[in-house]
């Protein structure tokens, strides 16, 4: 069953024009809990009140203030807030064309997919491939601005596979960049542990299959209220013995390592554990990984 | 990206109050990776962007948010809340404790046993959800900056599912400049396929157009992002606003001292500060 597209637009730079048509690329499946009143378990509901008088304040009757000092507002009326809304369009303007890794994940808010709008004129979706094409082959990401239902946006316009993703990105204050932090400093790190946990960290190499993590617990949550529901009680699931606590980092780098190699320490799932060049490694059939080369 | 640096070392760890700042993490728990534990604290690594508004009584009163009963129309307070779910159409609903909730994975809820590293620029972007920063807790930082050098050195992402707050989260842990951030991953089951969605599969294309698209991608070329393109446009232009009517001393009300204070009051503790504390936090201990 094809999904609704939420919003329809047009990609414009130099002479080029795509009519698109922009879809959600994620669809949140959180349980929804609800908040219910203790004693009525009823769902409750919110409304604003005057914290001085105790009294609802109805949502027409309100206004909007900014806080400018601690108990001095600036109020802002309907109207001023109105006029500074963005003038309402359909095109997703490119500024520039910048290569990948310049719009790293951190800015990465919301993806969306983009699909050709293929009834608003002929040859849009050759246009739409084509361009996903381009992208591709020039590896670049398009910065986008586009106006979506009164709000502005910048995003990140991309190829994904044959199609062509749009993600949204955040803004420029939201993002706190590791480098403008300092780093926990102390005495320097031993060779010999960074070493050891450079083994052990290969040895729990792998590649990312997304497909292998389930939300688990998500499923347990419904269980729990479907057998709430009957009024019966979930065995809680035993927790796991606490791991005996190594008395030093050395030591248990060592121990880990002894225990990647034995693969005790890899989930049923896992294939083999890569072997890198361990010096004494007694392991013998399994066969070679092939992330063996990764590294020197 | 080139990023202001200077004053790094010349900045003390800014003065906090533990309590507060702590309040602000997320969670706490241990990293394990292999049999070593790392503890740590999760903070956010996004602040709120743009400008925040309140909510005004006509009287430029800030008002509260609060819950009622529809039935009685009576005020609950925040102690009689309780967490439901609701089953079949009767409105009927079950009770979820927060124990009941944890119960559900005991060891997922307070660590985090990092099982796979994979590649730091594998996973493909519409994965991403949102990012936090991990700080060292406990006594010593030395497994935490272990476990960074190592990650940052071989290009590595850690990779773990844990449980907060009645969710399990899918994360991966990448290492820079010596300090760990996790961002929380969507789950595979949340991510849809273009042929989910239904979209058209390719044809056949023009070699001349996207040969034609190719010059203009040339054109518009940039070695870099321009930072004010993700400048907040209408936060701005609301800062405009708010400076001219202040100025013109329009709509300026005063909302007497204490009036609602602290109550949706924003960030109470600047994140920026909690954050550089925190990292040294553990420092000082040792």
């Amino acid at each position: 069953m094809a999904a609704r597209a939420i919003w329809k637009g047009v990609i414009r730079f130099d002479a080029v024009e795509v009519p698109v048509k922009l879809y959600a690329a994620v669809e949140d499946r959180n349980v929804q809990f609800r908040l219910l009143d203790e004693e009525s378990r009823a769902p409750v509901r919110q409304r604003m009140v005057n914290p001085a008088t105790g009294d609802e304040v109805p949502f027409t009757e309100t206004k909007k203030g900014y806080e400018a000092e601690r108990g001095t507002f600036v109020v802002l009326e309907d109207e001023e807030l109105e006029e500074l809304r963005p003038e309402p369009s359909r095109d997703i303007e490119i500024t520039r064309f910048v290569p990948p890794a310049e719009i790293d994940h951190r800015w990465y808010e919301r993806p969306y997919y983009l699909g050709p709008d293929a009834a608003s004129e002929q040859g849009a979706e050759r246009d739409y491939f084509a361009l996903a094409e381009a992208l591709a082959r020039k590896d670049r990401e398009g910065v986008a601005r586009w106006t979506m239902r009164q709000k502005e946006y910048v995003g990140a316009l991309r190829p994904e596979g044959d199609y062509l993703m749009l993600v949204t990105l955040r803004h420029a204050g939201e993002v706190i960049p590791a480098s403008a932090l300092e780093a926990p400093g102390g005495r320097a790190l031993a060779a010999e542990e960074v070493e050891m946990a450079e083994k052990l960290l290969s040895a729990l190499e792998d590649d990312f299959d997304p497909s292998r993590y389930q939300d688990d617990y998500r499923g347990r949550v419904l269980e729990l209220i479907a057998a709430m529901a009957k009024g019966r009680k979930l065995a809680a699931p035993a927790a796991a013995p606490p791991k005996a606590e190594p008395e030093s980092l050395a030591k248990a780098l060592e121990a880990s390592l002894a225990q990647a190699r034995k693969g005790k320490k890899a989930p049923a799932t896992k294939k083999a554990p890569a072997k890198k060049k361990a010096p004494a490694t007694k392991a013998k059939k399994k066969a070679p990984s092939a992330k063996e080369r990764s590294r020197g | 990206m080139a990023r202001p640096r200077a004053k790094r070392r010349a900045e003390a760890a800014p003065r906090i109050d533990p309590g507060a700042a702590r309040a602000r993490a997320f969670w706490s728990g241990t990293l394990t990776f292999g049999l070593v534990s790392i503890p740590v604290y999760l903070y956010p690594a996004n602040r709120r962007g743009g400008v925040s508004l309140r909510m005004l009584a006509p009287d430029g009163t800030p008002l509260a948010r609060r819950y009622y009963s529809p039935e009685t129309g009576e005020e609950v307070p925040f102690e009689s809340l309780v967490r439901g779910y609701e089953i079949g159409e009767d409105g009927k609903h079950v009770l979820v404790e927060d124990e009941e909730l944890a119960a559900l994975a005991p060891e997922k809820s307070r660590e985090i046993d990092l099982r796979r590293f994979v590649p730091a620029d594998s996973i493909r972007p519409l994965y991403f959800e949102r990012a936090y920063f991990w700080t060292p807790a406990g006594d010593s930082n030395k497994a935490y900056r272990l476990l960074a050098r190592v990650m940052e050195r071989t290009g590595r992402a850690g990779i773990a599912t844990f449980v907060m707050r009645a969710k399990e989260y899918l994360i991966a842990i990448f290492a820079e400049g010596g300090i760990l951030r996790a961002e929380t991953l969507r789950f595979a089951g949340e991510v849809r396929t273009p042929e989910q969605i239904g979209l058209p599969e390719k044809p056949e294309v023009d070699r001349h157009t996207v040969r034609r698209f190719e010059k203009a991608i040339e054109e518009l070329g940039a070695e870099a992002l321009d930072p004010e393109e993700l400048e907040d446009a209408y936060g701005k232009r609301l800062e405009r606003l708010i400076a001219a009517k202040r100025k013109r001393g329009e709509g300026v009300v005063e909302a007497g001292e204490g009036a609602g204070a602290g109550e949706d009051a924003d960030e109470p503790v600047d994140l920026m500060n909690v954050l550089k504390w925190s990292l040294k936090s553990a420092e000082k201990r040792r």
